[in-house]
């Protein structure tokens, strides 16, 4: 009974890993092809891997094929997360066909950071304090500034004469 | 019974896996861009712990999960480190165009 539901799931997950290449091919765009050798590629190896633990049914076996599916079904999206993210930041072509694409425009060319969240710290650094607070940098930098030199400077010269 | 037909699904396993494996690496080599091949390198690590598991069942030896997750685990940072080269590889060269200008 084991073999059989091994061998059942064993066939089925290379079917999947069977349509995941398939799709890799004949898919028109990068992103579309990621879809098709993430999703189904992890269950294609994850079924078989759970075929394993099926046909031996005992518990140190079943515990490794549990922590390889586990590993295999966190890592596959972390990794074409990543690598989607790349290669549309790098600007990797969308398929002709495509109907929409949400973050067209919304990503700021240099900093790389999305349009529509308020990031303070670029605007800081774009702008500069003075003129983000006017009336903060005149109250904090103005009394510092001249203080320094006043001492310095101008109290030397009269000392001097 | 039960037996052979394991052999049998299992022999038809690596027959499928390998025709998977052939159309990847198609892609592998035909891809337009290196994403593309990157994509097709993670979908090949991926087939690979296929081989890995289909093996295991054959032989009935228990080590070869551990390769499968060893295996899991090279890939992974691999397709991490490849995509963080794209990302970075674009990013530098735009700053040495800054820098030529």
């Amino acid at each position: 009974m084991n073999d059989i539901v091994a061998g059942v799931i064993l066939m089925i997950g290379a079917l999947f890993c069977l349509v995941a290449a398939i799709g890799l091919v004949r898919l028109p765009d990068i992103y579309i092809r990621m879809h098709a050798a993430t999703k189904a590629g992890a269950l294609g190896a994850g079924m078989i891997m759970l075929a394993n633990g099926v046909h031996s049914l005992e518990l140190e076996v079943l515990l490794r094929v549990v922590i390889a599916v586990i590993f295999i079904f966190l890592t596959a999206p972390i990794a074409a997360h990543l690598l989607g993210r790349a290669s549309y930041l790098t600007g990797v072509p969308l398929w002709s066909g495509t109907v929409r694409n949400d973050l067209a425009g919304k990503y700021d060319p240099l900093s790389h950071d999305l349009a529509g969240l308020p990031v303070k710290t670029k605007k800081i650094k774009q702008d500069g304090p003075n003129d983000m607070f006017p009336v903060a940098a005149a109250e904090t930098l103005s009394p510092s500034r001249p203080k320094d030199p006043v001492p310095t400077g101008p109290a030397k010269t009269p000392s001097a004469e | 019974m039960g037996d052979a037909m394991l052999t049998i699904a299992i022999y038809t396993t690596l027959a499928v896996l390998l025709i998977a494996f052939a159309v990847t690496v198609w892609r592998l080599i035909a891809g337009p861009r290196l994403a593309d091949r990157i994509v097709a390198l993670d979908m090949l690590a991926l087939l690979g712990l296929g081989f890995i598991g289909a093996i295991a069942l054959l032989t009935e030896e228990d080590a070869y999960i551990d390769v499968a997750i060893g295996l899991a685990l090279v890939g992974f940072l691999a397709t991490v480190a490849f995509a963080r080269y794209v990302y970075f590889r674009e990013f530098i060269a735009q700053e040495g165009a800054k820098d030529d200008e």
